[in-house]
């Protein structure tokens, strides 16, 4: 679905698509700090389940803590939903963060280090993007951003 | 999680170090309220040295990141080194590639180097009760 003036970058993603592969999703509102510890909480379990060693853990954790406080900080609000696909026999992570703010006008500028509009250094979407392997952003504006990401379990 | 107004993180007076830690369930306004404490308590207090210990967090982002490099250059403003000590490995590395330095930050690699650091020296004692006895013959 492509509307005018909507924008997409991204890694392709896996072959594995159309939910047939991803585990059902939980989701969670970020509308406050508390309920981003809450998403720590729960991607940190999550990870937990997928085999995820301590450093892998770590990475995810902290990518979703950047997205999920870009959707309430600039998003006004949102959702993660963790989702568990699968792809040639890996697991994975995959994090969907939505969130219905004013898009953002540009997102070569989000993705470069030292852009901030915000509280954060800067390093939000582009340090979410190079912890992961798969990352996806989807922004139109006035009518939010959607970002997908995903971490495949390589040991 | 009670007691959002008032400061959750307690900070001890050592000599003229103060020592604190940061807790894992840290979110943004807890942190912040920390921050502003402790450059009031570094002023009043006349500290000319801080240790954060940080080894129970378990992540930190770009928020946590820079409340502890504007943390450190409030306290060198005011006169008082800071210590940032024992960073978990995992979270080193998930810094660097977050693109994040903590530039300015002074680290330790755990609590006791980072106390040595500012001047705190351990003197081995032997512990209470045992005595040392030679034996004769």
């Amino acid at each position: 679905m492509k509307l005018s003036g909507e924008r997409t970058m991204g890694a392709p993603t896996a072959p594995v698509e159309g939910g047939g592969g991803a585990g059902a999703g939980a989701t969670y509102p970020v509308r406050t700090d508390e309920d981003l510890i809450t998403v720590r909480h729960a991607v940190r379990a999550a990870t937990v389940e997928t085999g995820f060693g301590l450093v892998d853990q770590t990475r995810v954790v902290t990518a979703a803590s950047e997205l999920a406080r870009n959707a309430y900080i600039h998003g006004g609000g949102g959702t993660v939903t963790i989702e568990f696909p699968r792809n040639a026999g890996r697991r994975g992570v995959r994090l969907t963060v939505r969130d219905e703010g004013p898009g953002i006008p540009d997102l070569e500028a989000a993705l470069a280090d030292g852009f901030t509009t915000g509280s954060g250094l800067g390093h939000g979407l582009g340090g979410a993007r190079r912890l992961m392997h798969e990352f996806e952003v989807h922004t139109e504006a006035g009518r939010g951003t959607t970002i997908s990401v995903t971490r495949w379990n390589t040991q | 999680m009670t007691g959002r107004q008032s400061m959750d993180i307690p900070i001890l007076r050592l000599g003229d170090v103060l020592v604190t830690g940061l807790i894992n369930e840290l979110d943004d306004k807890t942190a912040t309220v920390f921050a502003d404490e402790l450059t009031e308590r570094i002023a009043t207090e006349r500290a000319t040295g801080v240790l954060i210990d940080i080894s129970r967090l378990e992540i930190i982002d770009s928020f946590v990141a820079r409340t502890l490099t504007e943390l450190s250059t409030m306290a060198r403003l005011l006169g008082a080194r800071v210590i940032v000590a024992g960073m978990r490995p995992p979270v080193a590395i998930t810094l660097v590639e977050l693109g994040l330095q903590l530039t300015g930050v002074e680290t330790a690699l755990n609590a006791e180097q980072g106390m040595a650091a500012l001047g705190w020296h351990h003197a081995p004692r032997p512990p209470e009760g045992v005595t040392r006895r030679e034996t004769l013959g």
